[in-house]
């Protein structure tokens, strides 16, 4: 694979230190069932689910226990057992946060799965199952698809985009499932193309990822029921931010989403590799989106790995059965090192949107306190959408945040490309952040 | 039974083992190497070089002139950061050191050794501190300072020059009176009397170039070698520290208003001896580079670049002084906002129309 036929977004990224090869050869392993699965009844952007069930109640692994009449996704429970009620649990984005309570019944056996024929199925049959299943984008902002998928008829789409990027550091879910299930991912996109009534997928995967590239390749070279259908995959070049939505849609077709609108209206739905095995886990086997695969890896953890765990188990659980932390743990990030959430506590539960959990260490972290802006421009220069951090901060330190917006502020999405790069260290994430609050707030009034 | 003891122990050890604290903050959670001071000490690092030759072509002296004015920059930075209750390690970065080197890189190398500390005081504490500290200067500290001094010292700043020594007795001035020794730079003798006379002390043309490029001329430290100065640009380049748009932009200009304007006749004047003269090449590399006193994108930096060759060779031609560049990027430093806000990066995202 010559460099050059990689293709790659027009402007700004960055280049950090990988990490990956601390996990990427570990297939996943299960992790025990834990004694207890706490579920947020919010798990991610939506209204939060109204609990189905009450205390006492039994569960069976896969039973609905949560749903939501609006944009929104069912929650099931990954295990068998009896309701314990809603406790505050500590969320990794929101802070405080209610989550249903379900004590495992250690008897009970995990429940099977076998395929059906799903080309039976009509459009909305589809779209009933993914919603049924709770199925939501697993890259990160965990947007439910089957609400993504029912696209207006009167909006024209062409493509459907898989990213397969995983262009944050340390992380290697969407990879080990690229390797581990690539039929699965091809089936999923087919049911996929077969909702939006088109013919073209294009897989969008890092080039440090040349086994996943290959592997999808033969998976697609060897399906031989394509109905028509056209499946590519399209190599990119290793920067980040690369997996954004953005980005990967300008780096796959060249079409760049202007600011403000859905990316339906350049013709294009993007959904992540792993959403798209859940799809696909959802509509032929009927399995309901209750446990994925969670990177846990950095140099604070005794042995990284990729675990396969239940949606709700505690992240202290996992340390524990990985054997611990190492003494010179500082920070624990759910997510990315990029773009991920630092959280105070091991006892926090994994969403449907974890990707991964990275502890790092004492000299890995910068405590050191951040300098004026010097104006090198270093930010604007590895900016992924032509903005100016330098000029926002400084406005937010002069307490002008809600003049901002002529900078274009409503197009970050936080990638910390400006944050990484500067020379001052300034927090470049946070005062794009207070920009946002305080146009909104302005705008209110 | 003892297995079940054993391992409830390991389990509180490992609770214990946990740090009390586990630090918390917003994304990005790790960082590029770069830092401001790691940036400012390898400029500072690029400078030296021109120093060292300096001391072979002036003497000593140039030595002692810029330890002068870098202990001036720096105590000044930090006495005033502990009057002014401010954290005195900002001198820990590296700025004013670079600011006092280029101070005594601009003025004669005759002058008496207490000029600088005057230098010092106004380019750090007027122009820098009293402005905010770093980061928040409108110009470019090292030049305000040898305005400075220019304004309130004109003989000395415009005559304290020393020609080259060539038989590497580097303590030949170290006594001896200005008065004395003093000689004219080229671009005085360019000025006053013309190309003929330069080639008449300097010898001709093609000995000027292998002088000025090498270093064996009168002028200031920084105007010894363009060689030197061009290798630390270079390397700063290199590193990703400066772009290249504005030193070829400030030097490509200078060249061409020169070539247009510079000799008898329109398009007769000599580019080459105008870029190696004077404060062109340090001008270019490492003061209109400055990150906090230039604009932040490309097409802003070109202009920042030939608004300052523009300048220089206007101000050379037919303002008072020989040489023009430290009042032109002087000149052209609080344009730098205007600049960045008139010359925006390209936007990722399609902008709706003007008044869609």
């Amino acid at each position: 694979m010559s460099a050059e036929t990689l293709s790659t977004f027009p402007m700004g990224g960055i280049h950090p230190k990988e990490s990956k090869e601390l996990t990427e050869k570990l297939t996943a392993e299960v992790v025990p069932t834990p004694s207890q699965i706490r579920l947020f009844l919010k798990q991610h952007v939506g209204a939060p689910c109204k609990p189905q069930v009450k205390k006492k109640d039994k569960v069976t692994e896969g039973d609905v226990v949560a749903s939501v009449e609006k944009l929104g996704a069912n929650l099931h429970s990954g295990v068998s057992g009896t309701v314990k009620g809603v406790v505050n649990a500590l969320h990794p984005m929101v802070g405080n946060a209610r989550a249903l309570v379900i004590a495992t019944d250690p008897e009970a056996n995990p429940k099977t799965y076998s395929p059906v024929d799903w080309t039976k199925f009509s459009r909305e049959e589809l779209i009933a199952k993914i919603k049924d299943a709770g199925v939501v984008g697993l890259g990160g902002a965990g947007f439910p698809a089957g609400f993504k998928l029912d696209v207006r008829p009167d909006v024209k789409i062409d493509t459907l985009i898989l990213n397969g990027a995983e262009c944050e550091p340390y992380l290697t879910s969407d990879h080990r499932v690229m390797l581990e299930h690539p039929k699965d991912i091809i089936e999923g996109a087919k049911i996929m193309l077969k909702i939006l009534g088109i013919d073209y997928c294009a897989i969008g995967i890092e080039n440090n990822k040349p086994d996943a590239i290959q592997i999808l390749n033969r998976a697609i070279a060897e399906d031989t029921l394509r109905n028509g259908y056209k499946i590519v995959v399209k190599p990119l070049k290793v920067r980040y931010p690369q997996g954004s939505a953005d980005q990967i849609m300008q780096a796959v077709t060249g079409r760049a989403r202007p600011s403000g609108v859905r990316s339906s209206v350049i013709g294009i739905i993007l959904q992540n590799v792993y959403t798209t095995k859940a799809v696909y886990d959802a509509v032929a086997l009927g399995k309901p989106l209750y446990e994925r695969i969670v990177t846990i890896t950095g140099k604070g953890i005794k042995r990284p790995a990729n675990v396969m765990v239940k949606v709700g188990t505690s992240i202290a659980e996992i340390v524990d059965y990985l054997g611990g932390t190492t003494p010179d743990l500082a920070k624990v990030i759910v997510g990315g090192p990029m773009m991920g959430f630092a959280v105070s506590t091991l006892d926090i539960p994994i969403t449907k949107t974890t990707s991964g959990v990275l502890f790092l260490t004492k000299d890995e972290i910068n405590t050191e306190p951040h300098l004026p802006c010097v104006s090198c421009g270093f930010c604007v220069d590895v900016c992924p959408m032509g903005l100016e951090p330098n000029n926002v901060s400084r406005y937010v330190e002069a307490g002008r945040g809600a003049d901002t917006e002529e900078f274009g502020v409503d197009d970050c999405f936080l990638c910390g490309s400006c944050a990484y790069v500067c020379p001052a260290k300034r927090p470049l994430v946070q005062f794009m952040t207070m920009a946002k609050n305080s146009i909104r707030e302005s705008k209110k009034k | 039974m003892t297995g079940t003891q054993a391992e409830a122990t390991t389990v509180e050890e490992a609770g214990k083992a946990l740090p009390p604290k586990l630090f918390v903050s917003i994304s990005p959670h790790f960082k590029a190497t770069e830092t401001v001071s790691k940036i400012m000490w390898t400029v500072v690092a690029c400078l030296i070089p021109p120093l060292v030759l300096s001391v072979f072509v002036f003497g000593f002296q140039t030595l002692i002139i810029a330890l002068v004015s870098v202990v001036s920059c720096v105590a000044t930075e930090a006495i005033s950061n502990r009057c002014l209750k401010r954290p005195v390690g900002t001198i820990k970065d590296g700025s004013a050191v670079i600011t006092g080197l280029l101070l005594a890189y601009i003025i004669p190398p005759g002058v008496p050794y207490w000029m600088p500390i005057l230098g010092g005081v106004m380019a750090i504490y007027v122009t820098k501190v009293l402005m905010g500290g770093i980061g928040y200067n409108m110009f470019n500290p090292a030049l305000i300072g040898r305005a400075f001094l220019v304004a309130t010292y004109p003989v000395a700043m415009t005559s304290a020059w020393l020609p080259p020594i060539r038989d590497a007795a580097v303590f030949k001035y170290m006594g001896a009176g200005v008065d004395a020794v003093s000689t004219a730079t080229p671009l005085y003798i360019l000025k006053h009397y013309g190309i003929a006379e330069v080639i008449e002390r300097f010898g001709s043309l093609s000995v000027i170039y292998r002088d000025f490029f090498f270093g064996w001329r009168p002028g200031c430290i920084a105007e010894t070698s363009a060689l030197v100065l061009i290798i630390g640009g270079l390397y700063l380049i290199y590193k990703k520290y400066i772009t290249w748009h504005t030193p070829v932009s400030v030097i490509a200009s200078v060249a061409f208003f020169t070539w247009i304007f510079g000799g008898e006749k329109f398009f007769t004047g000599n580019p080459l001896l105008a870029v190696l003269s004077g404060g062109v090449i340090i001008g270019a590399f490492f003061m209109a580079t400055d990150y906090v006193t230039s604009p932040t994108q490309v097409t802003g930096k070109l202009i920042f670049g030939a608004g300052i060759g523009a300048l220089t060779v206007l101000i050379r031609l037919k303002g008072g002084y020989p040489e023009g560049v430290c009042y032109a990027i002087l000149l052209m430093n609080p344009l730098t906002p205007a600049l960045d806000r008139w010359f925006k990066p390209k936007r990722f995202a399609p902008q709706p129309e003007e008044g869609a």
